[in-house]
């Protein structure tokens, strides 16, 4: 029978395309953390969640808000020296997390990021009022408040639209996701 | 006359439709034809690759693929829709199982795509095919005296493509200069704006935006301009939540790079959507609107 894949394993299954070198290589210079713009606000810091990805500590990473902070700036990327893709790493780290409901319950980016996905299912375009009332529950009163504040000051000056724009062959397009993932009503 | 197949992106239909405006405008004066997708659908951002990889790429490629069977190379103004295309198209002819599995799904659409086409941002088209020497022959209306900082971002040059410079790259401050303008000397020009962390981890990217508006407006810039509708709303609205938030009184323009152009080529604010600002950029461009615009 064959092993337990590692959690690293497990991720860099979830890294389809070319995507650098394995996180293994990674020598823990820290290049990544010193070029993160969003670092301080990380429990851990990118070198250290890639350490503790080799270090096959799987609930301590995806306990973690660091995957979540990341902005996908690909700062780190461009300069680490083993070549490692730690952005790429992180969107799969996000992936496993999703797939596996393992993040916790107040982080915002996952609701986001499934309601993204059923907004273009249903219309093949994004649209920010329906994606809007997903995260903002995830805010408090005042940021709602702020939030709500600057989506009129937009619509006063015609930049949000009332109506969702939709793809002329939206049955084709769905028939094309479901191909890669079951999405949607049935047509 | 050259032509592209235009892939505009959700944003541009409505939040930076000025974007698109101006990118008409100004295509045009330079002898360049943007020529919209037909029935383009969402690339799916940066969100779409926290759910599934493969499908994030199978919707880059419908649009890619209905270039390609126009005989046209993509040109998309979203820097974050541009690394997308630009990435999915480069893995297709890298990777043959995932092209496979792209290519099946492409089929319910009635498309292909083999990866015979190049992806193109915007601001690539003026800094290469135009060229600031290009740009220049069209100026009517110098924007002299102007300090603009060139604020890149992330996606236009990271990740690498093609072993360009990503740690300090020039072409946005040259094409400035074409305008007449003067390109200041801004530091975090390629630091992150937040990108849709706002969304999902409001108090680091305040902070991100706060470290940018702070470092522009101390490096003297009049207006900051920028090549991505997200880069764009995050610097402008909100503005008033980094204010409010951290107390400061940031209040600076912040315009896409093709309407001042457009102001340098001597069009009229309104056809470049200048007006729909947060930020009013009025006290600071009205010296610049042409006295004849076009
Ligand atoms: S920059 Fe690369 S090698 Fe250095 S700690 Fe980060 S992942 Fe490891
Ligand atoms: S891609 Fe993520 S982890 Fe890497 S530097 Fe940017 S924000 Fe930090």
């Amino acid at each position: 029978m064959a092993d337990k894949p590692t959690f690293s394993q497990e991720i860099s299954n979830l890294m389809y395309a070319a995507h650098g070198s394995p996180v293994n290589n990674c020598i823990q210079c820290g290049t990544c953390s010193g070029s993160c713009p969003a670092v301080e606000f990380m429990d851990q810091t990118p070198r250290r969640l890639i350490g503790m990805i080799n270090a096959d500590l799987k609930d301590d990473v995806l306990d973690t808000n660091t995957y979540w902070v990341c902005a996908s700036c690909y700062h780190c990327s461009v300069r680490c020296p083993a070549n490692i893709d730690i952005a790429g790493v992180m969107y799969a780290v996000k992936r496993y997390s999703i797939w596996n409901k393992t993040y916790a319950d107040d982080l915002v980016g996952p609701v986001f990021s499934e309601t993204f996905m059923k907004t273009i299912a249903r219309s093949g375009r994004s649209y920010e009022p329906i994606l809007a009332p997903t995260y903002i529950f995830g805010f408090g009163a005042k940021e709602f408040f702020q939030e709500v504040q600057g989506a009129t000051k937009m619509m006063l000056k015609g930049r949000i639209p009332v109506l969702p724009t939709k793809i002329k062959r939206l049955k084709k397009f769905r028939n094309m996701m479901k191909r890669i993932v079951p999405v949607g009503e049935e047509e | 006359m050259k032509k592209y197949a235009y892939f505009p992106g959700c944003s541009l239909e409505k939040m930076a439709l000025s974007y698109h405006k101006s990118s008409m405008e100004a295509t045009q004066v330079v002898g360049v034809e943007l020529q919209e997708l037909d029935d383009w659908n969402c690339c799916g951002a940066t969100t779409y690759f926290h759910l599934d990889e493969i499908l994030a790429n199978t919707l880059v490629a419908r649009n890619l693929a209905m270039a390609e069977k126009e005989g046209l190379d993509f040109v998309a103004p979203c820097s974050a829709c541009y690394k997308n295309a630009y990435f999915t198209n480069t893995y297709i002819k890298e990777d043959e199982d995932l092209a496979e599995h792209i290519n099946y799904a492409l089929e319910a659409d009635d498309l292909q795509l083999e990866g015979n086409l190049n992806v193109h941002h915007l601001i690539d088209i003026f800094a290469d095919e135009v060229g600031p020497e290009g740009i220049k022959e069209k100026v009517t209306n110098p924007l002299k005296g102007l300090r603009i900082a060139p604020y890149y971002g992330c996606q236009i040059v990271r990740p690498r493509k093609n072993g360009e410079e990503v740690e300090a790259p020039q072409f946005f401050e040259e094409i400035i200069t074409a305008m007449g303008a003067e390109a200041i000397d801004f530091a975090n020009k390629t630091r992150c704006c937040g990108g849709s962390l706002l969304l999902t981890n409001r108090k680091a990217a305040l902070d991100m935006i706060r470290i940018l508006l702070y470092n522009a407006v101390q490096s003297g810039a009049d207006v900051i301009a920028t090549a991505c509708p997200l880069c764009q709303v995050n610097l402008e609205v909100y503005q008033t939540q980094v204010n409010e938030e951290f107390g400061t009184d940031f209040s600076v323009p912040v315009l896409y790079f093709t309407q001042l152009m457009g102001l340098a080529f001597g069009i009229a604010p309104k056809k470049l959507g200048i007006g729909s600002e947060l930020v009013s950029t009025l006290p600071v461009i009205s010296q610049f609107i042409a006295k004849e615009a076009r």
